[in-house]
């Protein structure tokens, strides 16, 4: 085993940053994005609420509201950077990370609880934010996202040149994910029929436990060449070029000009998930120095600098965003448990005999129970009535 | 009514869904100029164009994938994975998505996507080009799960496979492509999709099998005519859902029963149906209900396929062991 593969490649990694760590604006030749004050006060209050929602959702797995959570803490800027550049008519297939995501395509955080309490296995409709479920099984979402890139092709959604009607795809995955065959093979056939479709990697540098030297050893974006498309690597912790970089990308697989490959350079600042406990493979050191580069505080110190916003607002959104902790606290708490009738509910749209017979055997089962239990009450209430 | 194959009606059945809806799509490695491998595709890509009939990447997740995808985006694909061996590839994308994904949405997305699978032996293949993987996907709820063992099935079933809203894998007899037998169009499906049939009506024994089996059972049926034993055969047709009323109905006047399949005999599709008509009749049944299948050993050479699969003896053999009872 050598070492030199990485990092000698590493030397040409262009990195498309358009705001510093320390709050600085710079330019890239290829990107621009000059969001009006509103704007980015708009884009600072979102990646505020979106990390509120989060924090509040790993303190009720650690309540054991939740039986799981999988924290987005460090990944705000690249999760509303991007999903702010969608529009409408363009679709998501998330992995099960991109609550800042689904914050963009207005899915209530608290819908995406129900995975993680275990009262649902993903309870927004897809169809009515264009936000597919969260995919667990690692990559699979990415053949998903290219097959449905294939039917906005086929339905002549691209390359009208009408913004209303030009629709582009766009599949989120980890820097794990990459390691997997779906993920190649969606690369394959989005290249291949040159699909609307944007792969949108988090590269948060940690798969659970294994960095990025077991899963690659080039820069991720620079696979990209390989399978005939672009790839590019964006500071992740920028929200003003991710936001800048997955514009372009989509504008292209909208315009009919096919896949992107965004590598959105980042870091996980939390575990993998609630389960999960990072000080076995990794070194506080490498998490103090990303925290310097915080996706946050670099837009908080460019708004004050600029006097774009005053501390009257940073105050209103620090308020927006208890209360809307408050809401997912209150609204988790009071899910109710599902019917067990659900389990075979959904199972199939058609009728299917089996499952009818077992439904109708499980009711009649259950009932038992209930039948059993109010017997069990009326006697007690019996005796206490004979003493 | 006219004659053809299996082959022929299938592909006769693909192009008149495809006339009817233009959702359905074909896709999968070679289906378009070269007609797949075993030519069911014939003549699709030339009539219906490149969007429709679509010449896959060989990767067979990235079939079941897009397919999903394509689904979810409207479109009513029908997969061919070329032979039953390479299904693996994409078993994950079948099991863990294609048949959890309605379930998962609460019913508000559907996946109507066939997946038409060429299986079973006796062709003198290669290894992985033999295989009966059936009952993986007749576990997994979720999945319907078919087989076609005639012309007019195969014409009608295909149809009404593409038309469920649920996902469907479609089992095709590789090795009776070939075999002729009548279709009346114009007599319209004399079943639904999921009903069994019985293709041969007997008196001591029922035999039940699918697929490719449902020859060697009616063959088996006319052999041991001659040696005064009456065998009805029950075609099966669905693997899941089963229609067990049609067997039971048959056993309780046969009171004895074999279950055939290629697929290894242990977990295979027999044991559930043994198990099912046991509990259903237990006080009608002369005999246990005895299997005939595959061995517990991977596919042989083609040069010992002849003594692994089940032929006309070994069905004979079970039916005379269910009538020594």
């Amino acid at each position: 085993m050598t070492d030199s593969g990485v990092g000698a490649l590493d030397q040409s990694v262009q990195l498309v940053q358009l705001l510093t760590p320390e709050g600085e604006r710079v330019e890239h030749p290829d990107y621009a994005f000059d969001p009006d004050p509103a704007t980015l006060r708009s884009l600072y209050r979102d990646l505020v609420l979106v990390r509120r929602v989060d924090t509040e959702a790993t303190a009720l797995q650690r309540q054991g509201e939740l039986g799981i959570w999988a924290s987005l803490l460090g990944q705000e800027a690249a999760q509303i950077g991007s999903g702010r550049a969608l529009l409408p008519q363009d679709y998501v297939f998330p992995t099960y990370r991109e609550h800042g995501v689904a914050w963009c395509r207005d899915v209530d955080p608290v819908t995406l609880l129900g995975l993680y309490r275990g009262v649902n296995l993903g309870g927004w409709d897809p169809n009515a934010h264009n936000f597919h479920l969260y995919t667990i099984v690692i990559g699979a979402q990415t053949l998903h996202a290219t097959g449905y890139a294939m039917g906005v092709q086929r339905d002549g959604a691209v390359g009208t040149g009408d913004e209303s009607r030009d629709t582009a795809v766009i599949a989120y995955f980890g820097d794990g994910a990459t390691a997997q065959g779906d993920v190649n093979e969606s690369f394959v056939y989005a290249s291949v029929y040159n699909a609307p479709v944007v792969f949108f990697c988090q590269n948060n540098q940690w798969a659970i436990s294994e960095p990025n030297d077991r899963q690659t050893r080039i820069p991720l974006y620079q696979r990209a060449r390989g399978f005939g498309f672009p790839g590019v690597r964006v500071d992740g912790n920028d929200v003003l070029a991710v936001h800048a970089v997955t514009r372009a990308a989509l504008d292209r697989a909208r315009r009919g000009e096919g896949p992107t490959f965004i590598e959105a350079f980042t870091y996980r600042m939390g575990a993998h998930t609630t389960s999960d406990d990072p000080t076995r493979y990794r070194i506080a050191a490498e998490v103090e120095e990303w925290k310097l580069k915080d996706p946050i505080a670099r837009v908080k110190v460019h708004l004050s600098r600029g006097g774009l916003a005053d501390q009257a607002f940073f105050d209103e959104v620090d308020r927006e965003a208890d209360g809307l902790a408050a809401h997912v606290r209150r609204s988790c708490l009071e899910m109710p448990d599902p019917d067990p009738d659900e389990m075979f509910a959904f199972a199939y749209r058609e009728p299917h005999p089996l499952v009818a017979e077992e439904r109708a055997w499980f009711a009649e089962y259950h009932a038992g129970f209930a039948d059993a239990a109010s017997l069990e009450a009326g006697s007690a209430e019996v005796h206490g009535g004979a003493r | 009514m006219t004659q053809t194959t299996i082959a022929k009606a299938v592909n006769q059945g693909l192009r008149a869904a495809m006339e009817a809806d233009p959702k359905v799509l074909v896709m999968g490695e070679d289906v378009g100029k070269l007609g797949g491998v075993f030519r069911v595709t014939d003549g699709l890509q030339k009539d219906f164009g490149e969007d429709r009939v679509i010449d896959t990447p060989l990767a067979e997740s990235g079939i079941i994938g897009t397919a999903i995808g394509l689904a979810l985006r409207g479109y009513r694909p029908v997969c061919e994975i070329q032979f039953d061996g390479f299904i693996y590839p994409a078993y994950d994308q079948i099991v863990s998505q294609l048949a959890k994904m309605a379930n998962r949405s609460r019913g508000s997305v559907k996946l109507p996507v066939v997946v038409r699978v060429p299986f079973g032996g006796g062709i003198g293949a290669v290894e992985h080009h033999s295989e009966s993987p059936e009952a993986y996907f007749a576990h997994t709820a979720g999945l319907r799960v078919v087989s076609c063992a005639n012309p007019a099935d195969a014409y009608w079933m295909i149809q009404q496979a593409i038309r469920s809203e649920d996902p469907v894998m479609f089992f095709e007899p590789k090795r009776r492509y070939w075999e002729k037998g009548e279709l009346d169009i114009a007599a319209g499906p004399a079943l639904g999709l999921h009903d069994a049939r019985v293709a041969r009506a007997g008196e001591h024994v029922t035999v039940a099998a699918y697929g490719p089996m449902v020859k060697t059972a009616l063959d088996a049926a006319l052999a041991a005519e001659g040696d005064g034993v009456s065998i009805e055969v029950v075609d099966l047709r669905s693997l899941s859902p089963l229609d067990l009323g049609t067997v039971i109905g048959s056993v309780e006047k046969t009171r004895r029963l074999v279950v055939v399949h290629e697929a290894p005999v242990f977990l295979g599709l027999g044991s559930e149906i043994a198990a099912r008509v046991t509990e259903r009749c237990f006080y009608a049944l002369e005999a246990p209900v005895l299997r005939v299948g595959g061995f517990h050993a991977p596919y042989p050479a083609s040069r010992l396929e002849e003594d692994y699969l089940p032929d006309l003896d070994r069905v004979l053999d079970a039916v005379d062991r269910a009538l020594a009872y």
